[in-house]
């Protein structure tokens, strides 16, 4: 007999008549909708005015009749606010904005504004003394976005109380209110106008993308960030994300070829080498982070001390870059350097896997963060003095000379197509192309038999191996494909960074990459998915490196929002369908209609089906 | 000891002498058992009695205290997936499928022993990469289509409904193309027509050419389907022979059901109730493994 009673998965939802919701302020449905485009008009109207006298606040609110900084980001916000209330009018062409919810968005898009715009007059008031120094367009936004949200607050709520808690209190009730229900199945388009679609789609994410990178204080960047939380989350409810992943499922390669469009033009939106140096960098912590998503998602063997791989790449192209610091003075060619550095990658894996991965869990957790902290006092103890000098200690190896790739001085700006791309923006390009190939990579080997024999691991390892699967064999082939993933980044890591030395590869630190802050990437972004890390990985190092003045409380800000992200959201931003279904009981049959094996680009996609 | 054999077959699976002691608990003590090709062979014995630990020594999830285990002739090696690999395959008790991943992909999973392609072939799209995957997956298709899970292939398996799930681990199993399948309580929780399906289901895997050796507290399933019973009570085999001789032995109706049950149907029933909720208590960590 067994000892296990299956939980009740197959009941189905309860079907007792839902509570009909009533909205949170209680106004006549017309005067309600009124008031949040009268209300969204007059914040939009409000950013064509001066917000502040003075030009000490930084993005300068003093023209007249041209919107900058934090007010840009206001009028966008009273912009998506507005078009959301009118399609609630019913307005021929506008429909198709709301396939999903039709309240919440505005609801959604009016806090949003509310917040950047509340945030813009409480940072002016405080930098420059007080509420005297605003100038009348701030209070009329201010006043036209509070206006917005009590208007949407008395919109009609888009679905009813859920069954189960018929009548929740007032924090339940607004809570509710931002909820939405999933839009119905698109009608087919032609095939053309999906692909303009999705390019339209992945051309307004790298807008946003890089209209963050480009913010130029932190002031800009919370209040881009307030605006783009809430407007994605509207966007959301809306229901235009789950049809826009609807179609990039369809057409899994056009995505992959329209993301990697939009990643190419992003060096030619910027003319400034740092925000290209902080667009290297951030391909370089997500290419990491998804080679750690091979370890951790697919075969789920949880690594602390990953970096250190990243660190064995760096080391290994820098002693062979030719820099005069190198202990070894030779000067491989690229393509030669590449493969240094993930051979030696590779066997650092397989020499510490070798001998970890007999452990299971919690164990290996804590192996592997020990051997990652081991490395980084090697290298500091190879400096001749503690050891042979191989690594100069804790100078590192500086001086690393830029890369020459076919002739292409990666080091010097190139004119291109009118552009010119700086040094960092080559070396951006340089790293799309190995993000290229470990997208390739993940993608391939996740839907092979390696791959689900990883996953069947993952789940459950007894079974696993008594399905024929040799269970130390694959987790090993995991490990040393993770750590030599990390290798190919680390080599161009070294050169992008001109020197490695061994405090760049801890288990946790300021800057990103290093294993907590991979793991917090993989995780937050999504287990399992191509395109989790990836956002994971943008997020977590925009966040630090845009609010500086908040860097000694970084690991504790961090701490937090991870603690909240897994209260909240435990599947990560993109969950694939597993996920989903693992976290969220719904209680229902799923009906897939998709491929079964799930990657980033669609997991969005089959959470909705 | 009454060892029937009807006609002269190739003998599958051969344990001798397998002892398994935890600690001072001797839970399998000096077992013998054949299966020959082609048969299908009970194992009963109350709760704790040792068959789920006995079916753990022969597929290599524990090395044996003593005693060896050969398939078809080989000795085999103490490694699950190795015997896997030989030609057993087994479902669990305690059903353990790869719950967040599909039907199909449990099964592709289960086909891992019996393909070769490598991470190289996967990464690189070797040339018969595609081809294997296809085979695969229409191989994976046909078992659904005979365990009558075919329309549910894209569903995630924690989502089946109970008699599902088991059957779809058998689907797993025979996916690795076994000559032995071993089943640990097929039909627990199954509702009567669903066990009749399973027997069914059985008898059409021991057509299959696959001998079958299955524990069930279920007696008139075992009655129905098996060729020959062995009863397991305290780790040793007191009886063996075909079902109504086991049956009827007095040390069987002593040790297992305590009291007569012919010409009561509804004892057996009981029986079973009580053996449940004694098992639900007593062997929660025993039959994890
Ligand atoms: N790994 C283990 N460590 C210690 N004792 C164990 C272990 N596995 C099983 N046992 C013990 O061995 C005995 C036999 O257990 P087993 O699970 O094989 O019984 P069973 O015949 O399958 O019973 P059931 O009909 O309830 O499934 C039990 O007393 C159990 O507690
Ligand atoms: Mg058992």
């Amino acid at each position: 007999m067994t000892t296990e009673i299956p939980m009740d998965k197959t009941s189905g939802t309860t079907e007792v008549p839902a509570a009909q919701a009533t909205p949170i302020i209680p106004l006549p449905q017309a005067a309600a909708r009124a008031l949040t485009v009268a209300g969204s008009a007059l914040a939009l109207a409000g950013t064509f005015l001066a917000w502040t006298w003075t030009e000490e606040f930084p993005g300068n609110l003093t023209v007249t009749g041209y919107p900058g900084g934090l007010q840009v980001l206001t009028l966008f916000g009273s912009l998506l606010t507005l078009l959301f209330a009118l399609t609630g009018y019913g307005i021929r062409g506008l429909g198709w904005l709301t396939p999903g919810g039709k309240n919440s968005p505005v609801l959604l898009a009016a806090l949003g504004v509310f917040g950047t715009t509340g945030y813009a007059i409480g940072a002016i008031a405080q930098e420059l003394g007080g509420l005297v120094n605003l100038e009348p367009g701030a209070w009329v936004s201010g006043i036209g976005a509070l206006l917005a949200v009590i208007g949407a607050l008395g919109l009609p709520v888009d679905q009813p109380y859920d069954a189960a808690d018929p009548t929740p209190h007032l924090w339940g009730r607004i809570r509710h209110s931002l909820t939405a229900p999933d839009p119905g199945r698109a009608k087919d388009l032609p095939s053309w106008a999906e692909i303009l679609i999705i390019a339209a789609g992945f051309g307004t994410g790298l807008y946003v993308f890089s209209y963050g990178i480009g913010t130029e204080y932190s002031e800009q960047f919370i209040g881009f960030l307030i605006v783009a939380a809430f407007g994605f989350t509207a966007v959301n409810r809306a229901g235009l994300l789950k049809r826009l992943s609807a179609l990039t499922a369809k057409h899994r390669n056009v995505t992959l070829g329209a993301a990697f469009a939009a990643a190419i033009c992003f060096p030619f939106t910027q003319s400034n080498d740092q925000f290209a140096l902080i667009g290297a960098n951030i391909l370089i912590f997500a290419t990491v982070a998804l080679g750690l998503n091979v370890v951790v998602g697919l075969a789920g063997l949880l690594d602390l001390g990953y970096v250190a791989f990243l660190g064995v790449g760096a080391y290994a192209a820098a002693l062979v870059s030719g820099s005069p610091a190198s202990t070894l003075g030779v000067h491989f060619p690229f393509w030669a350097a590449v493969l240094t550095g993930a051979a030696a990658s590779l066997i650092f894996g397989v020499v510490i896997g070798a001998p970890t991965l007999r452990l299971r869990g919690d164990y290996l957790a804590i192996v592997t963060l020990g051997f990652g902290e081991i490395f980084r006092i090697t290298m500091n103890n190879l400096n001749g003095n503690s050891g042979p000098d191989v690594t100069n200690g804790s100078n590192g190896i500086p001086q690393i000379p830029d890369l020459e790739v076919f002739g292409f001085n990666l080091g010097v700006p190139h004119d291109v197509l009118g552009h010119e791309l700086t040094r960092s923006a080559n070396y951006y390009l340089l790293m799309l192309v190995f993000t290229a190939i470990v997208v390739t990579v993940f993608r391939r080997s996740a839907e092979s038999r390696i791959g689900r024999a990883w996953v069947a691991i993952r789940e459950d390892e007894t079974a696993a191996t008594a399905m024929g699967i040799n269970g130390f064999r694959l987790k090993l082939l995991a490990f040393a494909l993770g750590a030599s993933l990390a290798g190919l980044a680390g080599t161009v890591q070294a050169h992008v960074s001109y020197s490695v030395t061994p405090e760049q590869y801890q288990f946790a630190g300021s800057v990103p990459p290093n294993s907590a802050f991979l793991l917090a990437a993989v995780i937050l972004g999504g287990m399992g998915t191509i395109s989790g890390p990836l956002i994971g990985a943008a997020l977590l190092y925009l966040i630090p490196a845009k609010l500086q003045f908040m860097a000694e409380y970084q690991l504790l800000l961090f701490g937090i929002a991870l603690m909240l992200l897994m209260r909240f959201r435990p599947e990560g931003l993109v969950a694939d369908r597993r996920k989903q279904l693992e976290f969220h009981e719904t209680g229902q049959l799923d009906l897939p209609e998709d491929k079964p094996l799930p990657d980033g680009a669609t997991g969005v996609a089959k959470a909705g089906a | 000891m009454t060892t029937t054999t009807t006609a002269p077959t190739t003998t599958v699976l051969a344990a001798s002498g397998v002892t398994m002691r935890f600690g001072g608990l001797t839970a399998v003590r000096d077992v013998d058992l054949t299966v020959n090709s082609g048969e299908i062979v009970g194992l009963i014995g109350p709760n704790g009695a040792g068959k789920t630990t006995f079916f753990n020594c022969l597929t290599g999830l524990y090395v044996p205290t003593e005693g060896r285990v050969a398939y078809k002739g080989t000795v085999l090696p103490p490694k699950p997936h190795l015997v896997t690999q030989a030609g057993i395959a087994r479902t669990f008790q305690n059903i353990r499928l790869f719950a967040n991943m599909t039907v199909l992909e449990n099964v592709l999973v289960g086909r891992h022993t019996r393909t070769k392609e490598g991470l190289w072939s996967a990464l690189l799209r070797l040339p018969g990469f595609k081809k294997a995957e296809e085979e695969s997956r229409a191989r994976a298709m046909e078992l659904l289509e005979f365990t009558g899970l075919a329309a549910k292939a894209d569903h995630l398996a924690r989502n089946l409904p109970y008699g599902e799930q088991r059957k779809l681990e058998i689907a797993r199993a025979l996916a690795s193309e076994p000559g032995l399948l071993l089943l640990d309580e097929p039909t627990a929780g199954m509702n009567p027509q669903e066990t009749r399906a399973a027997e069914e289901l059985i008898f059409a895997i021991r057509d299959k050419g696959i001998a079958v050796l299955v524990i069930e507290h279920d007696i008139r399933f075992i009655m129905n389907l098996c060729d020959r019973v062995a009863v397991l009570v305290q780790g040793e085999k007191i009886v063996e022979g075909p079902a109504e001789v086991v049956q009827a032995d007095e040390r069987v109706i002593a040790a297992y059901l305590g009291t007569p049950f012919e010409g009561a149907p509804g004892d057996a029933e009981a029986a079973e109730v009580e053996a449940a909720e004694a098992d639900a208590q007593s062997t929660e960590e025993g039959d994890d493994k």
